[in-house]
C-alpha cells in the first residue's frame, strides 16, 4: 500500500492500471518485446487473443486431462471385466459373461471415463494454477479489487530479471498505464 | 500507441452493413453496471416476495421430510405401488426432475461449443436449477430401493457377502450416469462460479462474507495466466459433458428400452428421451428467469432475444417429441407385434389413463406451437404459460409411458390400476419445496447470472473494438 515506498528492498511489484482492454491488449504486446519474463495482466473475463500478446502458448491442461479419462477408462473396463466375468458371475437373461459382454460395458465405462476426466480437469487446472493460494501480496493491492469489477491491470514483478526500479516505472507509463501502484511484500 | 493494422481493418462482422445483431445487453451498460447490478442482488436485501415464496417452500420441504421419515420408519407399502405396477409416481418423478436437470449442462455445454454467446446470462442459473433438480430426483430412486440405510450396495465396494453389482443391468448404468451427472455438473458450475466469488470477495464489507466468499474463491486473481488453463479446463468440460448431457437420459431411457415389456421396448426412447429433457428443461428455465428478471430488474442482461432464443428451442424440441409420440403410434400400427400394438390402443383409445395421454399431446405438442408467431415468443405472459403447459405435459408423459403400460401387461388376468397416495402426493409437492428452497438460497447467497462471461461477451471487451471510444461517449451522454 502507501507505506511500500518506505521499504524499497520489499517491493513485489508494480500494478498499472489501464483505460481498457485494448490498451492492455497492445501494452501487453510492448512488455512481451521487452523481454519481461515474471508478469502478468489481471483482467474481470479471459481477453481474446490476450495469450498472443503475452506470448504464451497453447494450455496443455488437456493432456492431464487425456491421461485421467484414460485411467478412467482403463479403470472402468479392469472393475466391470474383475467382478463381472471373474469374481461374481451374474448369469441374468442369457447374457455371457465373458469377453464377448462389452457392449453391456459401454455405458459405465464411458460415464467413468468422464467422471475422471471431469475430476482431472478440475484438480489439474488447480495444481497447473497453483491455487488454493489465500494469501498473496498482490491482495495487498489497493487497486486489485478493480481487476475483479471493471479495471484492467498489469503486473511486472520485481524478481523480473529486466525489472528497475525508475525504468520500469517510467516504461509502464510510456506503454499507456495511468495510476502505478507499488506493492510490497 | 495502437497498431493501425487492427485498430482500423477489424470490423466485427456483426457491424458489417445489413447484418447488425442484437446486442447481448441492452442499453449499453458498463462492466461496472453489470457487477453492481449482479453483486447487488447478493449483497442487499432480498425484496418481500423473495420471503413470501421462500417460507412456503422451506414448509414444502418439511412436509419432504416428515414423508421420508415416514416412509422410512413405515415401509415402502405408504406408496400406492402395487402389481403390476410397481414404478409409480416414484420413477415418474425421478425421470421428470432427471430431465428438468438437463437444460442445464445443455446451455453450459452445448451452447457453448456451438459459440451461442446468449448462453452467459442464463448458464449460471440454469446450472444451479440442474444441480438441484438431479437431487430431487436422486431422492426418489434412493427410497425406492425400500430400505434406504443399504443404498450403499448400489456402489461397486468390497461387502461382506461378497456380492458384486450386476454391470449389465441399465439400473446400474443409470446409477453410474446420474451420479457422474450430477459430480460433472457440480465441477462444471464451481469452475464457472471461481471467477465471480472472487468479484464477491472484493466487493465483501462484513468480515464473514468476506472469509467465505474468500474461502470459495480460493484466491483466485484473475491473471491471464490463470484465464489461459481455466479457459481451457472450461472448454474439456464443454466438450466432456456434451456427450454426457445426451448420455443422461439415455440410459435413463435404457432403463425402460431395455426390458420387453410393450410400449416400452422400442429403439426410438433414447433420442426421444433426450429431446423430451431438453424440452422440458427449458421450460422450468423459463419458469424460473422469467420472474427473476423482472424481479431484480434483469431486463437489460435477460433481454428478449434471450426468451426467443429459448422459446424458439422449445419449439423445436417440442416438435421432436410430437415426431416421436407420432412415430411411436405408427410403428405400433405398421409393427407385426399385436402386444404392442394392444398396449398403444389401449394407451390412446381404450386403457385407464387416456385421459392423461391426450393431456400430455395437448400439452407438449400442440400448446408449443404457438411459438411460431414472433408476438408469441415476445409476449412474456404467453411464453411463461407455454413453459408451464411443457411442464406439466412432461411430468404426464412419465405418467403415461409408466403406470399405463404396467398398468395394462401381457396377460388379462395381470392387469390392475394404481393410483398414488397422500404420501406420494406431499412428497412430490415436497420435492417442489426443496426444489425453490434450494433456488432461492442460491440466489441469496451466489451471483445469479455469471458475471465474468456477461463482460466477455459485451462489445467492449473485445481488446480489437474499432467503436471503444464513440461507444464510451454514447453511454456519457446516457448518463449524463
Amino acid at each position: 500500500m502507501s507505506d511500500s515506498t518506505a521499504k524499497p528492498t520489499s517491493l513485489f511489484a508494480y500494478v498499472a492500471e489501464f483505460d481498457n482492454a485494448m490498451d492492455l491488449y497492445h501494452a501487453a504486446e510492448k512488455v512481451r518485446d521487452a523481454g519481461f519474463r515474471r508478469w502478468d495482466v489481471h483482467t474481470p473475463y479471459p481477453i481474446h487473443g490476450m495469450d498472443a500478446a503475452m506470448g504464451l502458448g497453447k494450455s496443455w491442461l488437456s493432456a492431464v486431462v487425456l491421461v485421467g479419462g484414460t485411467t478412467g477408462f482403463i479403470f472402468a473396463l479392469f472393475l466391470q471385466f474383475f467382478t463381472q466375468v471373474s469374481l461374481y458371475p451374474t448369469v441374468v437373461q442369457s447374457k455371457p459373461t465373458n469377453l464377448f459382454t462389452v457392449p453391456a460395458f459401454f455405458p459405465v465405462t464411458f460415464e467413468l471415463t468422464i467422471l475422471f476426466s471431469g475430476f482431472s480437469i478440475l484438480f489439474g487446472l488447480l495444481i497447473w494454477i497453483m491455487l488454493p493460494r489465500w494469501n498473496h501480496p498482490l491482495f495487498n493491492s489497493s487497486l486489485f479489487p478493480k481487476s475483479t469489477d471493471d479495471g484492467f491491470l498489469m503486473v511486472i514483478e520485481s524478481r523480473d530479471p529486466k525489472f528497475k526500479k525508475e525504468k520500469t516505472r517510467d516504461f509502464l507509463t510510456e506503454i499507456g498505464a495511468g495510476e502505478i501502484e507499488e506493492v510490497s511484500h | 500507441m495502437a497498431d493501425p493494422t487492427t485498430a482500423n481493418q477489424n470490423v466485427h462482422p456483426s457491424e458489417a452493413e445489413g447484418v447488425a445483431r442484437e446486442p447481448l445487453v441492452l442499453n449499453n451498460r458498463s462492466m461496472g453496471w453489470i457487477t453492481n447490478r449482479i453483486c447487488g442482488i447478493v449483497e442487499n436485501r432480498q425484496p418481500f416476495i423473495w420471503w413470501v415464496l421462500f417460507v412456503p417452500a422451506v414448509a414444502l420441504f418439511l412436509c419432504l421430510a416428515f414423508t421420508l421419515v415416514y416412509l422410512v420408519s413405515t415401509g415402502v407399502g405408504v406408496w400406492g405401488n402395487n402389481q403390476p405396477v410397481a414404478w409409480g409416481w416414484a420413477i415418474v418423478n425421478f425421470v421428470f426432475w432427471i430431465g428438468i436437470g438437463h437444460a442445464g449442462t445443455l446451455i453450459s455445454a452445448i451452447l457453448f461449443l456451438t459459440r451461442q454467446k446468449w448462453r452467459t446470462s442464463v448458464n449460471r442459473a440454469a446450472e444451479a436449477m440442474t444441480l438441484i433438480a438431479v437431487m430431487c430426483a436422486g431422492i426418489y430412486p434412493g427410497f425406492h430401493v425400500g430400505r434406504f440405510w443399504m443404498v450403499w450396495f448400489l456402489a461397486p465396494v468390497p461387502n461382506a457377502n461378497a456380492i458384486w453389482q450386476n454391470f449389465k443391468s441399465p439400473l446400474l448404468w443409470d446409477v453410474f450416469a446420474v451420479s457422474t451427472y450430477f459430480l460433472i455438473s457440480v465441477i462444471f458450475w464451481y469452475i464457472g462460479l471461481i471467477p465471480d466469488l472472487a468479484t464477491l470477495r472484493d466487493r465483501a464489507k462484513k468480515k464473514i462474507p468476506k472469509f467465505l466468499y474468500g474461502f470459495f474463491a480460493l484466491g483466485w486473481r484473475g491473471g491471464n495466466r490463470h484465464w489461459r488453463h481455466y479457459e481451457m479446463g472450461y472448454l474439456l468440460l464443454a466438450a466432456l459433458s456434451t456427450p454426457l448431457v445426451l448420455s443422461v437420459h439415455s440410459v435413463v431411457s435404457f432403463d425402460f428400452a431395455t426390458s420387453v415389456v410393450p410400449g416400452w421396448h422400442t429403439t426410438i426412447f433414447p433420442p426421444y428421451f433426450v429431446a423430451g429433457a431438453i424440452f422440458g428443461g427449458f421450460a422450468m428455465v423459463l419458469t424460473l428467469m422469467l420472474p427473476i428478471r423482472k424481479l431484480y430488474g434483469l431486463e437489460d442482461l435477460i433481454t428478449h432475444k434471450h426468451v426467443d432464443n429459448m422459446a424458439k428451442i422449445i419449439l423445436l424440441t417440442g416438435t421432436i417429441v410430437g415426431y416421436a409420440y407420432i412415430m411411436e403410434l405408427f410403428i405400433s400400427y405398421y409393427g407385426a407385434n399385436k402386444f404392442e400394438a394392444d398396449a398403444f390402443h389401449l394407451r390412446i383409445l381404450s386403457g385407464p389413463y387416456t385421459w392423461a395421454y391426450y393431456c400430455m399431446f395437448f400439452c407438449n405438442v400442440i400448446a408449443p406451437q404457438v411459438f411460431w408467431w414472433k408476438w408469441c415468443r415476445h409476449n412474456l405472459w404467453v411464453v411463461f404459460i407455454i413453459s408451464n403447459f411443457v411442464n406439466f405435459g412432461m411430468w404426464f408423459e412419465r405418467f403415461v409411458i409408466i403406470p399405463t403400460t404396467l398398468a395394462r401387461d401381457f396377460l388379462p388376468g395381470q392387469w390392475g390400476y394404481y393410483e398414488p397416495s397422500w404420501v406420494e402426493k406431499l412428497m412430490f409437492a415436497g420435492t417442489f419445496g426443496m426444489f425453490f428452497m434450494l433456488f432461492l438460497l442460491f440466489i441469496r447467497f451466489l451471483p445469479l447470472i455469471a458475471v465474468s462471461e456477461v463482460k466477455g461477451v459485451l462489445p467492449e471487451a473485445d481488446p480489437h473494438h474499432r467503436d471503444w471510444q464513440s461507444l464510451r461517449d454514447k453511454r456519457r451522454q446516457g448518463t449524463a
